[in-house]
């Protein structure tokens, strides 16, 4: 029952081998992290996986279909989703408006009816407004759905990008670092929504820097170092792992015990 | 959404009755005639709203789309016999079927470099019409057929002079586009064309057809700029291939950006202004350039947004 | 065959002040981002001024030098008071600003001198020099050797000086540069002065040939945009390149193909390589980071 599955990718900047020879699968309601130290090539993965980077390696399947080096658009029809490290909100639209055009799939139509607002226009658009409020609300959003997105706080913006990807209705979800900026209370709140959502059948991709929140959802962890997987497994086996806690813990091992532990 | 439908409906009243009641105010005929101006200049920025605020692709060559509305109101009832209102749709089907046919590889461009190959499609338009002299009449420019409707409506006891038939419907034209242009805005491909101004990959992961959207906005531009070229050449009965040319496209960017490029009213009331403000000059006519020239740079400078949305802050932030 | 090469010799004359102009874009780019739209009204500065100044008995080479400077410290100018207060605004506002520029500077010019064309004598007389049956006049041996001269001291001010090196730095990244000591501000003035008085020279140069008018600026903005782009806006090597191509093509398409076309043939090839090569012919493709 493999959803997503990653064999062998690379890819190489300049001369740069930005990933090498990543492999590893997801199944669906599974929430499967990556982590690895700034560089280890997480987000290039991400890249990758979803369409922004074609790689020069490898091959990436969705539901058993070769998708690699597929368009985003193409991947989003296939049902992948994603969120972005660095925030790609859409800064000039309302916050409700972002999440509405996270549901362009389902709304989209002839834009003849678009430009002439003929009721077939405008029922997509109330449908989708509708479930946009729902997802605003799933993530504590609800009040500020008519603020611009820009006057949004970091960690508001975070929950705006997942309620986003979640009106794709994704059945695979790929998140890089949700909780990153995010205080404990908001992190606590995202690790029950990722929760929540990988229970309703979503697989879940996770890149992450909270050691805590990843040991505590994920089912199972891949480990990356300059490129390279060099483990993974449970989590529990994971951090007990002597590559890991050289190359990913290294001097902070002991921190990475207490967080563990 | 009620909310954001009545400020649709409100931006469409506020419009309407300055069109309608302006004339209340107007000394003369002339007063007509910059009116319908200012209306066919409405509407081509209406367009460029939808391609450069909306969508965020900028064209330096749009008066290119206008060139071929024009002329085909021009040479269409000569050559094929075409009603000049006939003409008049053919040449915007006709602008429509060349920005598809364009749009494809240009829109693949950005920034600056979708700028000069725009600039160069618009230069082209306007060669060819200035130098087919034998079809076109050349640089002099030609006459251009009566619309008829005049005459029509006042056989139905409408009686308008001629400034006054195209004042309303220029004025009726423009109130259409932006009618059109606020419905999109709204809409879902309205909403797909911003989002991929905002973050092109990440309106590609939400599974915005990205290329298909972009030239689905230039394709909408490109009949706004036709519609507003061959109003033009009706309502002057004359055209020269100037309609065409590169200081057109780049009047009309100005106005629209001067204005306010993520509004309607805003692009509409930079035409408004940009088109009185030489009228007003004629007095200073040797000073005209300079202060044309500053008044963009001090626009651009202090009101990044243009002058509506800069203005409406401004209000909003003493309340 | 003397057809050709009267033909290649006059593209190479009109390529080496489009090469110039391509250049004083490419270098302003490099330093802001910033595409000058107002770059060809320092051509048409260098000409009137040099004009005016030499009427009023100024000799020649102190009345060139004298536009220079002066076309620089508008250029200075122009980047102090509306590219600098303007930074990280939207492409189509920064388009605006510096066609508000070029406007203010057309309706100065206007006003200052006047709406006629100007031409003051060519530096080494007008009598055209025999090249295997082909003619080339001496001024357009100016042009020419004014042209390479500046790419070279250019390419030494890039490759050799500190300076120099500041200036590409400062292009590739502008916070690593404020990082390691290079102040970005400084380094746009720089390019503004250096990009203005490299048109200001180009229309000295090539006055005596085509004459001057307050108004000749846009034409030599587009021409200068389009060499810049077909080599690779930001590549200084591109717009040498870019400026000749276009000149050869425009010269050969007015002798073989129509005159009154010659500008159309230049466009479309620029859409042309546009289309195959989005980065222009020298230009670097860019990943987008997310």
């Amino acid at each position: 029952m493999t959803l997503l599955s990653v064999e062998g990718v690379g890819i190489d900047f300049g001369g740069l081998r930005a990933v090498n020879d990543v492999g590893f699968s997801v199944s669906p309601g599974e929430i499967v992290s990556i982590i690895g130290p700034n560089g280890a090539g997480k987000t290039t993965l991400f890249n990758m996986i979803s369409g922004v980077y074609r790689p020069q390696r490898g091959r990436i399947a969705l539901d058993g279909t070769d998708v690699t080096g597929m368009a985003p658009n193409r991947l989003a029809e296939r049902g992948l989703s994603r969120t972005f490290q660095n925030l790609q909100i859409f800064q000039r639209m309302s916050v409700l408006e972002n999440v509405m055009t996270g549901c362009h799939l389902r709304e989209r139509g002839p834009v003849l009816g678009d430009l002439l607002s003929l009721p077939s226009s405008r029922r997509r658009s109330a449908a989708t407004s509708a479930r946009a409020n729902a997802l605003l609300e799933r993530v504590g959003l609800a009040r500020a759905a008519e603020r611009e997105a820009s006057s949004l706080s970091y960690g508001a913006l975070k929950r705006l990008e997942i309620a986003r990807a979640l009106a794709l209705e994704p059945r695979i979800l790929l998140l890089d670092e949700p909780a990153a900026g995010c205080n404990a209370v908001e992190t606590e709140e995202i690790d029950h929504l990722i929760a929540e959502v990988a229970k309703s059948g979503v697989a879940i991709l996770l890149v992450e820097h909270d050691m805590k929140m990843v040991m505590r959802i994920s089912g199972h962890i891949v480990v990356l170092d300059r490129g390279e997987k060099i483990a993974e497994g449970a989590p529990a086996t994971v951090s007990r792992n002597p590559k890991v806690i050289e190359a990913y813990l290294g001097t902070q091992a002991a921190e990475a015990g207490d967080a563990v532990g | 959404m009620t909310m954001r439908l009545s400020r649709k409906h409100l931006t469409l009243i506020v419009l309407a009755a300055l069109v309608a009641l302006a004339p209340a105010f107007f000394p003369s005929n002339f007063y007509y005639r910059i009116g319908s101006l200012i209306f066919v200049n409405g509407l081509a920025v209406t367009g460029l709203v939808v391609l450069i605020g909306f969508a965020g692709q900028i064209s330096l060559g749009h008066a290119g789309f206008a060139g071929i509305g024009a002329y085909a109101c021009a040479l269409a009832p000569g050559y094929l016999g075409l009603h000049p209102g006939l003409a008049m749709l053919g040449g915007a089907g006709l602008s429509g079927v060349v920005a598809w046919l364009i749009g494809r590889p240009i829109l693949r461009l950005k920034g600056y470099y979708l700028a000069v190959a725009t600039l160069g499609f618009g230069i082209l338009v306007s060669m060819v019409l200035a130098n087919e002299a034998g079809i076109t009449g050349g640089p002099d420019g030609r006459e251009v057929a009566e619309l008829g409707l005049r005459s029509a409506l006042a056989a139905i006891g409408i009686g308008l002079n001629n400034a006054q038939f195209w004042y309303a419907a220029t004025g009726l034209s423009m109130l259409a586009g932006a009618w059109v242009a606020l419905n999109l805005h709204d809409s879902p491909s309205g909403r797909a064309l911003r989002a991929l101004h905002d973050s092109e990959v990440a309106a590609r992961t939400v599974g915005v057809d990205v290329a298909r959207l972009k030239l689905q906005a230039f394709v909408i531009s490109a009949v706004y700029a036709s519609l507003s070229g061959s109003l033009l050449a009706l309502m002057n009965r004359f055209i020269t291939p100037d309609v065409a040319g590169f200081l057109h496209s780049v009047e009309q960017v100005t106005m629209t950006v001067f204005g306010g490029v993520g509004s309607v009213p805003g692009a509409i009331l930079g035409a408004a202004v940009l088109t009185l403000l030489p009228q007003a000059l004629t007095v200073l006519q040797q000073y005209e350039n300079l202060i044309l020239g500053l008044i963009m740079m001090l626009v651009m400078i202090f009101m990044r947004d243009g002058l509506l949305p800069s203005l409406m802050r401004r209000l909003k932030g003493r309340e | 065959m003397p057809e050709l090469l009267q033909y290649l010799l006059s593209g190479v004359t009109v390529g080496a002040v489009y090469a110039l102009v391509a250049l004083g874009f490419t270098l302003i780019y490099n330093a802001s981002d910033v595409v000058n739209f107002a770059q060809g009204e320092f051509v048409m500065l260098g000409g009137m001024i040099t004009f005016f100044a030499w009427q009023a008995g100024v000799p020649l080479p102190l009345a060139a030098l004298l536009a220079i400077l002066a076309a620089a410290a508008i250029g200075v100018l122009l980047n102090k008071l509306a590219i600098e207060p303007a930074r990280g605004a939207p492409v189509a506002s920064l388009i605006i600003i510096t066609i508000g520029a070029s406007i203010f500077l057309r309706g100065g010019a206007q006003l200052v001198f006047d709406k006629q064309l100007h031409r003051f004598p060519s530096f080494s007389g007008d009598d055209p020099l025999r090249v295997f049956g082909a003619t080339i006049l001496p001024q357009s041996l100016w042009v020419i050797a004014g042209a390479v001269a500046i790419f070279l001291a250019l390419w030494l001010f890039f490759a050799r000086t500190l300076t120099g090196k500041a200036v590409l730095a400062t292009a590739n990244n502008r916070i690593a540069a404020s990082l390691v000591g290079i102040n970005p501000n400084h380094m746009m003035t720089l390019s503004f002065a250096v990009s203005a008085a490299i048109g200001a020279l180009a229309g000295v140069l090539v006055t005596p040939i085509t004459l001057t008018s307050y108004d000749l600026g846009v034409a030599m903005a587009l021409k200068g945009f389009a060499a810049a782009m077909l080599g690779g806006m930001g590549v200084p090597a591109g717009a040498l390149v870019g400026g000749l191509l276009l000149g050869l093509i425009e010269a050969l398409t007015a002798g073989y193909v129509s005159s009154v076309y010659k500008d159309a043939v230049a466009f479309v090839l620029i859409l042309a390589i546009l289309f195959i090569r989005p980065q222009g012919l020298f230009g670097r493709g860019t990943m987008d980071r997310v």
